[in-house]
């Protein structure tokens, strides 16, 4: 036995398991999204494409680009407050990074439910925030903060941003500080060496967590579903809808190949991005 | 020695797959294996909390609970999985219907519940379902305004209160999540009926929703009660038991039918049609229904019963203290009746869809 | 200067992620069980939750699924990373091994249920546990082959020449190198399915015998601020915390080795 033989024997169970367990039932959700919703909910089989031609209606695109900023706005804030995070963890001195990485990464051990949850009691409206801020005399009126786009984003980046913070660490990490010693000891400033050499070399981490985020965020359904009171409609929810409420799986399956679909461009994307980043930093004189 | 390691991978494998064949290890689903064992699904705290264990007591027959947080939850999972596994499912009369038409439900049979004898006259004539034979009713009531008294000024009279709430009330108003009673509270406030199938009345009830929606503080179909006994709401679309809950908690909170009228609702219990224990099943309705069960059920949940011995038999405090629990059944016959909307409901979730998706 | 605005920022970001966190702890304790008056310590709300036999059955079968649903992951995924890694780079097989973590929770939820339907499967833990393991082990392998990209395969052949069959060898060469991935690959397995909400709702059998405590906690946040969430939070996450924080140190101690 060879070892291709014998590698491809190793990987067979688990291969085997994704097939019968993901490959074969997403297939029966793909066959789906071209029959037709029953009148009480179950699956007339006229093949047809109705599906994806009603996806195209206004009214669930405006729903996929709403999914699409409130993801977007929340990818923007983590990786505005992960960068200078991660930075400063990786400033610190060595027999300290793992302890401060491991803090970041500890919360997200805890229930992604209770952590979810955590924010109503805060976000409320005779919540711990709106009575602090009133008891300091600084609102008359609660702010409305709660069941609307800004608790649905500050679920979003509360949970995701661990990965972020470790995605532009590991980023930074590999960075060789020759380079940005080198920039130094040509006069810039810190400032210019951190916008020519560090940050453009970093993007890829950068990059890597933001479309980790993205991705979970659009795809989300118990964020928007407990933080957004219902007021927020996101992609993940439109789906959880179709399944459940309007019983009408066609048109679920239809929506979520055309979210996976979404998914896949923008890792593509990015493996793109990042294998060019990576052959620009081969390439002697890049 | 590579066949160790096939060995031991193949064998994970089968065992995990042999599981998946044997079916349960330890804790699971025993319904196919006990012979007197039932599997209901509820929503959580709808019914007294032990009992199934008294029902055991009484009955031998042993009940396992299953708890759905809305209708749509418990239907997505008996309309995919054909109901299998679960022998009492408890949903709102629309969703009974549709069980009933997708073939998921299994005909009653009187003769096993002689306790039918208990209920209304008016509880056996409900549209959805002429003679209860699919379905037997076990809370009914109406959908109005539930609110704080003491933080709303004047009485609630009218839809309209709730839709384009007074400058005191913007982002202190909830509505109900679920479709059907969201397009209601629309269609109520214009006359309309609650079945309301023509796509033009729709449509303007969608508008008006869209315009309401920028007034609200969210939309709830389980929590209303305690944003108002928090004060996080004033003023709250409410099914009339669960403000109870509020009333409860708060003698300033009070409820209200709207000028227009309401629906009448009713929350029955159906056995699937993939019940492999009928006969038990028969059994824990035909227990539910009896007068002392209802009564109990009517004190435990703050809801009406459809039951007439347990209602007549309920204590005048309780009435005085829940005025909605003490509405004759004639008036409440009164109120139009939730029907499923067939192939129109279609278009109300799509109107919901627009609704919520609106900025 | 810079690099004190740095450290105040990442200040700031532990008070964001552990504020949360720390007020649902604190509230644990609070008598009133109400989020915004404080009216005394008190430990009601942990008897209460100790008394509640449906949670700690949804407690128990949580475990169940999430150690049953890692062992199985641990090993096909460790066996699955360390056959891929040694193979051409194929596409196919790194989107296929990348699709269950990209995949929303939502769809594969369906499309198994559906599957299960199709097949006439009995629903119960089981299936819950056979949903698990998929995405389980597309994250397990991934975690064993981020340790295996830094592998020497020189020494495998280093072993096998100085006479150890290939099943001694991976006992006693790969296996204590790539273990830190994976046990870190198993602990997050474990936190995920231990976590996992909709994938067990849509996958799990009729009645209480197959609920999960994310099922439970679910309901009970629909169901409204319930004071029990508090302190079931505050167990949860202490557990989950010390357990993390061993495997840690064990970790540690292995690389160290």
């Amino acid at each position: 036995m060879n070892s291709q033989r014998r590698s491809l024997v190793l990987a067979l169970p688990g291969l085997g398991w994704l097939t019968v367990f993901m490959i074969v039932p997403c297939l029966i959700v793909f066959f789906f999204s071209f029959f037709e919703r029953g009148v009480y909910g179950g699956i007339e089989y006229n093949f047809g494409f109705d599906n994806f031609l009603r996806a195209a209606e206004p009214i669930y695109l405006s729903i996929f680009l709403g999914s699409a900023r409130i993801a977007a706005l929340a990818t923007l804030i983590a990786v505005i407050i992960a960068y200078p995070a991660a930075y400063a963890i990786s400033l610190a001195p060595k027999d300290r990074q793992n302890t401060y990485l491991f803090l970041v990464m500890l919360p997200f051990w805890s229930n992604y439910l209770i952590r979810t949850y955590a924010w109503i009691v805060l976000l409320n409206r005779e919540g711990l925030i709106n009575k602090a801020l009133g008891g300091a005399g600084i609102i008359t009126e609660p702010l409305p903060i709660l069941y609307n786009d800004f608790a649905v984003i500050t679920g979003l980046v509360y949970n995701y941003l661990p990965f972020v913070i470790l995605a532009i660490y590991a980023s930074l990490q590999r960075l060789n500080p020759e380079l940005r010693e080198a920039s130094t000891d040509l006069g810039a400033p810190a400032w210019v060496t951190f916008l020519r050499v560090t940050l453009p070399l970093t993007l890829p981490g950068v990059a890597a967590g933001a479309v980790f985020v993205f991705v979970l965020s659009i795809g989300n359904f118990i964020t928007p579903d407990l933080l957004g009171g219902g007021r927020i409609q996101m992609v993940g929810n439109l789906i959880y809808d179709q399944f459940l409420s309007a019983r009408d799986w066609p048109f679920g399956a239809a929506l979520s190949l055309i979210l996976i679909f979404i998914m896949m461009l923008l890792l593509f994307t990015q493996a793109v991005f990042v294998n060019r980043a990576q052959q620009a930093r081969a390439a002697p004189d890049g | 020695m590579k066949r160790i390691f096939t060995t031991v991978s193949t064998a994970a494998l089968a065992v995990a797959l042999g599981a998946g064949a044997v079916g349960p290890w330890g804790l699971g689903s025993g319904a196919a294996l006990a012979a007197d064992k039932i599997v209901i699904s509820n929503w959580d705290g709808y019914m007294p909390k032990d009992l199934p264990e008294k029902f055991k007591a009484e009955t031998g027959i042993e009940v396992e609970v299953a708890l759905h947080a809305t209708n749509e939850e418990i239907m997505g999972k008996v309309v995919a999985g054909k109901g299998k596994g679960y022998d009492v499912l408890f949903v709102s009369s629309p969703f009974a219907e549709v069980l009933h038409k997708l073939g998921l439900s299994a005909p009653i049979d009187h003769a096993k519940v002689p306790n039918f004898a208990n209920l209304y006259p008016e509880a056996a004539s409900l549209e959805y379902d002429p003679g209860n034979t699919f379905s037997a009713p076990y809370a009914w009531g109406t959908t109005g305004l539930c609110y704080r008294s003491d933080l709303v000024e004047g009485t609630p009279s009218s839809w309209n209160d709730l839709l384009n709430p007074s400058d005191a009330l913007k982002g202190k108003v909830t509505m109900l999540a679920t479709d059907r009673w969201l397009m209601a509270a629309g269609m109520l406030a214009k006359g309309y009926s609650v079945n309301e199938t023509s796509q033009a009345k729709i449509d303007e009830v969608k508008s008006q929703l869209i315009e309401t929606k920028k007034d609200l503080l969210a939309y709830d179909d389980t929590t209303f009660y305690s944003k108002l006994v928090s004060g996080e709401a004033s003023l709250v679309h409410a099914w009339d038991g669960w403000c109870n809950y509020g009333i409860a908690e708060n003698d300033d909170i009070k409820y209200v039918i709207p000028q227009e009228g309401t629906d009448l609702w009713v929350d029955t219990m159906v056995i699937t049609a993939a019940s492999e224990n009928k006969d038990a099943a028969h059994a824990f309705i035909n227990y539910i229904l009896s007068a002392d069960n209802g009564k109990w059920v009517a004190e435990n949940i703050l809801y009406k019963v459809p039951n007439k011995a347990a209602m007549e038999a309920l204590d005048g405090g309780l009435l005085a203290s829940f005025p909605n629990l003490d509405m004759a059944p004639a008036d409440m016959m009164k109120q139009e009746q939730l029907r499923d909307l067939g192939s129109a409901q279609k278009a109300y979730t799509k109107a919901v869809t627009e609704i919520t998706a609106s900025n | 200067m810079a690099r004190r605005a740095l450290a105040a920022h990442l200040a700031l970001t532990y008070g964001f992620l552990y504020g949360p966190i720390l007020v649902l702890m604190v509230l644990s304790f609070n008598r009133a069980g109400l989020p915004t008056v404080w009216t005394g310590f008190s430990l009601e709300w942990y008897v209460t939750l100790a008394d509640s036999p449906a949670i700690l059955a949804a407690a128990l079968n949580t475990i169940i699924v999430a150690v049953v649903s890692t062992v199985i992951a641990t090993t096909l995924g460790t066996l699955l990373a360390l056959g891929v890694e040694r193979r051409r780079q194929s596409n196919a097989v790194d989107a296929l091994l990348f699709a269950p973590m990209i995949i929303p929770d939502i769809v594969l939820a369906i499309a198994l249920l559906s599957f299960f339907t199709l097949l006439e499967v009995t629903l119960g833990l089981h299936s819950i546990i056979l949903s698990h393991v998929v995405f389980n082990i597309a994250f397990v392998c991934a975690v064993v082959r981020t340790r295996l990209k830094h592998f020497d395969y020189a020494i495998i052949e280093a072993s096998i020449d100085l006479g150890a069959d290939r099943f001694t060898t991976f006992r006693r060469v790969t296996l204590p190198v790539i273990f830190p991935g994976v046990l870190a690959g198993a602990l997050l397995a474990f936190t995920l399915s231990f976590d996992e909400f909709i994938i067990a709702f849509f996958t799990a059998g009729a009645g209480a015998s197959s609920t999960t405590l994310p099922m439970r906690i679910y309901s009970m946040i629909r169901f409204g601020v319930t004071p029990e969430i508090n302190a079931m939070a505050t167990i949860i996450m202490l557990i989950s915390f010390t357990l993390v924080f061993f495997s840690q140190r064990l970790n540690r101690a292995t690389v160290s080795d």
